[in-house]
Order: C-alpha cells, then structure tokens, then sequence
C-alpha cells in the first residue's frame, strides 16, 4: 500500500489517558475522498482516537505513527492540527458563555486563514457564509448570536457541530456520535451535511452506533474498532451485518490474541 | 493547561514608558509647610488651605485600614513626594501650542491623541500629569451647553461656590484613611458640572498619568449633575514600569440632584509590578456619589492594573426611586492582588440597586469582591440584586466573596447570586481545535464571562477594555 497518497496514516498507534492504555495498536488508512464509518462497542476507545488524533492534552501517545497529508502528526501542536484541516465534531460539545458563536467562528476561520497566509474574511463576506451554513444545518439564524452552544438542546449541539464544519472546510472531518441524540429530520440534515461537503479531497471518519445514518452517508469502508484497535473491516454491508448480530463475534478473537500475548 | 496559561499571562505592559519632561518635584516628605506650599503652586484661596489643613490634622489622628484582603509592606508617607509637575506648565499654556509637545507626544502613545482635529470626536479629554492638568479638549464647545468642565484646581478659583457647597460633601474629609490624606495633599483632577435639564453633548473623561519617580498621585474628581441632567464620565489611568511601589490615593465624588443620571466608566490600567510582585502602582480609592430623588448613578469599571487595589464605588440612595448600579471587572495576574466592590445605601424609599462584578483571577493573584448593601427603616420597597461571578485561571490564585447585608426594613428585597468557575480544558481544546491560539483562546474565554459588564462601557471604552483584556492574558498560554 503506497502512503503517499494517504491523507491519513495511523500505523501501530498505542496511546493511554491517565496511564490506562485505550488505543492498543491500531492501523487505518485513509485516501482522500473517502468516508470510513467506525463503529464499536461503548468504551471501545473512538472518542480517545479522535482526541489523540487532534491532540489534546491527557492524551499520550505511547507508540506508532500518524501522518496527516505526509506530516508527522504527533510533531504539530492542536491549533496546528487544526490549521493543516482536521477537525472534530465533539460528542459532547461544551458551552462558552458569553462568547457569540458568530464571533468564535469568525476568529477560528480567521486562524485558519492565517495560518495559510490569507487574509482576515471581511465580516460581511463571513455573515453570509455562515447564514447559509445555518441555513444548511437548519438552526434559526439567531444562534449566531447566542453563545457557543450556551443553552443549546443535545441536538442543537451536534446541528452547531455541523456548521462549523461547514464553515471551516476541514481536509480531514472526525464526526464522533453526531448522529447521537438527533430527531429522525436532524438525522437527515447531518447525512446530507456530509453528502454536501464529500468531494475528491476531503475525507471523513464517522464514528456512529446506528447503521441508520450510514444508510444516508453510504461510507466506503465500515470498521469495528473494539478494545482499542480495529477488529474487523469491510464495505457498508458490515455495518447491516452488527446491526443484526452485535458486536460480541467479534469480540472473542482480539481476547484470544491476548491471551497467547 | 496552567503552565501555558500562565505564560499567557506573562504579558508586556504597554504603557510602562518614561517620558523625558522636565519636572519641578517636591523633596519627599509630609507636614504642614508641604500642604502650604501645594496650595501655593496652586494659588488658591485662603479657605483652600485652611480645608486641607483641617484634613491633614484629622488624618494624623487616624490609623492605616487593614481589614482589606490585601498584603503590602507599610507605606512611608514621609518617603513620597506630595507634588510633581512639568516645569513647562509652571505659566499655563493658553492654548494647546504652547504645550510641550513632549506631553503631547505622551497621551498619543497612549492612544489619546489631543490635538482636536485627531481626537474621537464626542469625547472631550482633561490630560492630568503627575500633579497637573496639562490640558482640557473641547471646553469651548462644551461652554456653549453651559457645562464646566475644568481642572478642579481651576474650579477653585473660579467657581468657588460650587466647590465650597460640594467638595467633602459625599466623602467627608475624615471618611477613611485615604480619603483624608487626599484632602490634604490632592494636586489635581477634574470638574463637572452639567446644569439643570442639560444633557451633556459629549462624553467627558479624563486621562490619569503617573510620570515622575517616588510621587503620589492625589486626584480629586467631582461632579455635580443638577436636576434633571445627564453625563457620561470616563477615567483612564497608566504610569511607567518601576521598581518601586508608588502611591495612588483618589477621591471621586459625584453628585446627582433629582431626576439626573451619572454614568462613570473607569478603565484602571495602573501599572501592576512584575511577575515577582516588584513595583506597581498601589490603587487606594474612595469613588462614592449621592442620588437625590429619582436620580441615577452608575458606575462601570475594567480593573485589570495596580499591584494592590483597594476600591469601592459606592452609592447613597438618599431620594425615593432613586437607582445605583455597580459594574465591574477585575483582572489579578502575577501578584496582584484586589480588593473591590462596593456600598449601596438605600434611604429612600423604592430605591433600587443593582451590582454585577466578575472577577477573573490567574497567576498567583489574589481577588476578592466585597460589597454591602444596606436597607435603612426608610427604605419601603427598595430592592437589590447582585450577582458575583469568579473565574479561576490555573490553581494558584485565590477568589473570594465578602457580601455584607444589613436590612432594616422587612419590606425591602435582597437577591444574591455567586458563581465560581474556571477556564475549563474542554473549552481550551475546544477553541484550540478550531484553530485559534491558545492566548486567542483565553482572552476569548475571558471576554465572554465579561461580556455583561462590557456591554454597558460607551462604545469606545468596550472596544478599548476588550482589547486591554488581550494584552493582559497576552502570553498566559503558550
Ligand atoms: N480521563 C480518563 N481517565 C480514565 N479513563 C478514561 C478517561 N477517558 C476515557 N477513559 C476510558 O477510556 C475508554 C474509552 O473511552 P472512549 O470515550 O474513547 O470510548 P468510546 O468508544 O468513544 O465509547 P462511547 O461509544 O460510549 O462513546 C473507556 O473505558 C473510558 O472509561
Ligand atoms: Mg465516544
């Protein structure tokens, strides 16, 4: 397999929290354009990849190797990460009082800018944008006003997740559980979300627990990531096959490995 | 998180210059013949001298404060000088040609440009150096409305029965330690005055800076809105980075007759010492004002400078249905440390008070709100609400809420509200994720806790004490 053309390389990663190791060698790799859904079983360990991935801090990396667009990810600091087009969608997405979110997301698409040497977007150009991304994601417009995610309901959250995303136009977008906690409408409103942003260079890593949203998001590979690595790959079909069994057949095979080591 | 919050917070202080002006200074030290001699520079009257001198006396019978939670070595007063002012200013320039252009050159680095034409249109300006007034903006335009607005070393002479009538009125001259050394030794300052059914055409503010080593800076503000008028004030205040402490003891009164309003914005910005807790200003004040009937004061104010403050802008509802207002920020980093709130007397009767304060400390700083509130027998239907929120920047500062209440009217109500928090990593990662900085991100983070208090500085000063903000978490992550 040629790296080269990877956007993403996750080789043999090991990484714990508190000195309790979580990911436990796990590989992935992920070529431009394509959408890899992972699923698992509750504490499996996908929220603490896409934290490790992005880099926040608790989270130590103990072995293995990321390279995002050919780039050490592990050598470059969170907001840098961000700035070379990864992005996460939070599971549980935490408020900043007082902090409009049409300021904040004018200052992280400004960082960004920067960062690729443009300049500052004038704030009438960002008002539109950011109207038609609410638009998109169906919030009133007056939640660009409100603070970031003060008050939001759970699914207004994950719809605030969403927009950022549009607005930020990441290479690289980890959706951790926003499908979690949406109505049958919103569930829609994220899958096309996604369908609307999928193009030739951008990739995306939908983690879910519902075969329902992939059925809108039709990924390119679906993978079951139990016990801190990837257990089991394939097409979408898999995600129809745990929908019917569950995830405990799968289970058995990584504790026997474990067993022997 | 901390460590780089911390470094955040290492910031430059911007307005820590020196300028090169030739001053005349008084040697250090204090008694009678130095209080003789200020009010000789000053020419004033006979009853000028013999007020301060009554002060004086009361002030040598009185003992240093320290109920405050505050720590600072004792001062010696005898180790200040009591008065300092550019020798250029010694025959006062008649027009703002004459004035050095040095001292010009001062206020434009502060971003306080003088020169009319320069200057925000809608704000008139009195430029206080050390112990003097250097120049005042606008006056003529301001004359036309009939309002006054002059150093109050001016006001003296000029319009000695409003001075006589209100000076010592709301803080009398033996009101506390501080208040009293001000009576005796304040230099210089500004005056208000907005008459009956006026509405004040600009906004009025004056410039507070120290320059001169080993002096204190005594100024003495008072405003008088008679009936029915109205005034927005805004103070500002920097002085350059030294070793040694220096001392800033002010008093502010204000005076709102029926049916006037009173908004005082202060954005203190002193100079704090350095990371080690070495120089800085120490910030000892007494702001207080009256509220006749139905009258309104408010007082706003972003505290984010000073090694040591101590200040309580306070209101006195003396008429019925008359309102006060408190709103504060206040900023400790390094080893700063503040105490500060405020008193809300309610007399009268339907008197209503309001106090918002956020209090946001990191380093190793120490931030404490003390407040009062108290219902007289008089006071029918008065009502109160506070809300104090603290937030935590890193593990190794303090936050602390004194809230004193003494209601003596069972019909008046009381709410109080407090809230502790802190600069969370979630929010961190969260900001961080999306790209910004993790300064960007605190200063954002901090902004938004302040954002009730913003909101009611004029426009100019929001976008200014945003700003200030900035430059003050400015490397307290990294
Ligand atoms: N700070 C922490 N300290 C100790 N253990 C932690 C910490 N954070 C996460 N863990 C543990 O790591 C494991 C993986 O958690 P993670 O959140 O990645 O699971 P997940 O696969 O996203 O689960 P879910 O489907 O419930 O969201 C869990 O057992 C969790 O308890
Ligand atoms: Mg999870």
């Amino acid at each position: 397999m040629s790296n080269a053309k990877n956007l993403l390389t996750i080789k043999d990663l090991h990484a714990s929290v508190e000195e309790k190791q979580i990911i436990k060698g796990l590989n992935l790799d992920i070529k431009p354009g394509e959408v890899h859904a992972i699923m698992g079983p509750n504490g499996a360990g996908k929220s603490t990849l896409g934290y490790v991935l992005s880099g926040r801090d608790g989270y130590t990396v103990d072995s293995g190797a990321v390279t995002l667009d050919g780039k050490n990810l592990f050598e470059m600091e969170t907001e840098e990460r961000a700035r070379a087009g990864l992005f996460l969608a939070f599971q549980y997405p935490v408020e900043i009082p007082g902090v409009s979110n049409l300021e904040f997301l004018k200052a992280s698409v400004d960082a960004q800018r920067e960062a690729r040497g443009e300049d500052a977007i004038t704030s009438a150009d960002f008002l539109k944008e950011a109207k038609a991304a609410c638009k998109q994601v169906n919030l009133p417009i007056a939640f660009l006003k409100r603070g970031v995610n003060e008050g939001f309901s759970g699914g207004e959250k994950k719809r605030n997740e969403l927009m950022q995303m549009l607005l930020l136009k990441p290479k690289l977008c980890i959706l951790d559980e926003t499908d979690s906690g949406l109505d049958i409408d919103a569930l829609q409103v994220v899958a096309e979300g996604v369908n609307s942003q999928r193009s030739a260079d951008r990739s995306f890593i939908v983690v879910t627990h519902y075969q329902r949203l992939l059925d809108y998001i039709k990924p390119d590979f679906v993978h079951v990531l139990s016990d801190g690595k990837i257990v089991k790959s394939g097409d979408a079909s898999l995600a129809h096959e745990l929908e019917a069994q569950g995830y405990a057949w799968l289970q058995k095979e990584p504790a026997e490995d474990e067993l022997e080591g | 998180m901390t460590e780089q919050i911390d470094k955040a917070l290492a910031r430059e202080y911007e307005a820590g210059f020196v300028s090169d002006v030739e001053s005349e200074t008084f040697e250090p030290g204090l008694d009678e013949s130095v209080i003789q001699r200020i009010s000789e520079m000053k020419g004033e009257p006979e009853w000028m001298l013999e007020w301060r001198l009554s002060a004086f006396r009361e002030w040598l019978e009185m003992e240093e404060p320290d109920w405050a939670l505050v720590d600072y070595p004792k001062i010696d007063f005898q180790a200040i000088s009591y008065y300092s002012a550019p020798k250029s200013m010694k025959d006062k320039p008649k027009s703002l040609d004459e004035v050095d252009p040095e001292l010009l050159r001062t206020y434009e680095k502060l971003g306080i440009p003088l020169i009319e034409q320069q200057m925000l249109a809608g704000i008139a300006v009195d430029a206080v150096f050390d112990s003097v007034s250097v120049v005042t903006t606008f006056r003529d335009k301001l004359e036309e409305a009939g309002v006054i607005f002059c150093p109050i070393s001016e006001a003296i002479k000029k319009h000695p029965e409003l001075v006589k009538k209100y000076l010592g009125s709301v803080v009398a001259k033996k009101d506390n330690y501080y208040s009293a050394l001000n009576c005796a030794v304040f230099t210089d300052g500004s005056f208000v005055y907005i008459p009956k059914g006026t509405r004040c055409p600009m906004e009025l503010s004056t410039y507070f800076r120290i320059n001169e080593q080993n002096t204190g800076q005594f100024e003495r503000t008072l405003i008088i809105a008679d009936e029915g008028s109205h005034v927005s004030y805004l103070e500002g205040c920097t002085a350059p980075q030294r070793d040694e402490n220096q001392l800033h003891a002010a008093v502010v009164e204000l005076v709102a007759m029926d049916n006037a309003e009173i908004k005082y914005s202060t954005v203190q910005n002193w100079y704090p010492g350095d990371e080690n807790g070495k120089g800085g200003i120490y910030n000892f004040v007494t702001k207080r004002g009256i509220c006749h009937t139905s009258a309104k004061i408010s007082w706003t104010q972003v505290e984010t400078g000073s090694a040591v403050t101590w200040k309580y802008p306070s209101c006195i509802l003396k008429g019925d249905n008359s309102v006060g207002e408190f709103y504060s920020v206040a900023l400790t980093r390094g080893r700063q440390q503040a105490d500060t709130g405020t008193k809300m007397i309610h007399i009268g009767k339907n008197t209503k008070s309001t106090i918002i304060t956020k209090g946001i400390s990191a380093g190793k700083s120490n931030n404490s709100y003390r407040g009062l509130v108290r219902m007289n027998p008089g006071a029918d239907g008065a009502r109160n609400f506070t809300q104090c929120d603290s937030l935590l920047i890193g593990d190794q500062c303090g936050a602390h809420t004194f809230p004193y209440v003494e209601s003596r009217n069972p019909s008046a109500i009381i709410e109080h509200e407090a809230t502790t928090s802190k600069v969370s990593d979630e929010q961190m990662f969260l900001c961080r994720q999306r790209g910004l900085d993790p300064e960007k991100a605190v200063s954002m983070i901090v902004n938004g806790f302040c954002k009730e208090v913003f909101k009611e500085l004029p426009m100019e000063f929001a976008v200014e004490a945003g700003k200030l903000l900035e430059i003050s978490l400015e490397g307290s992550v990294g």
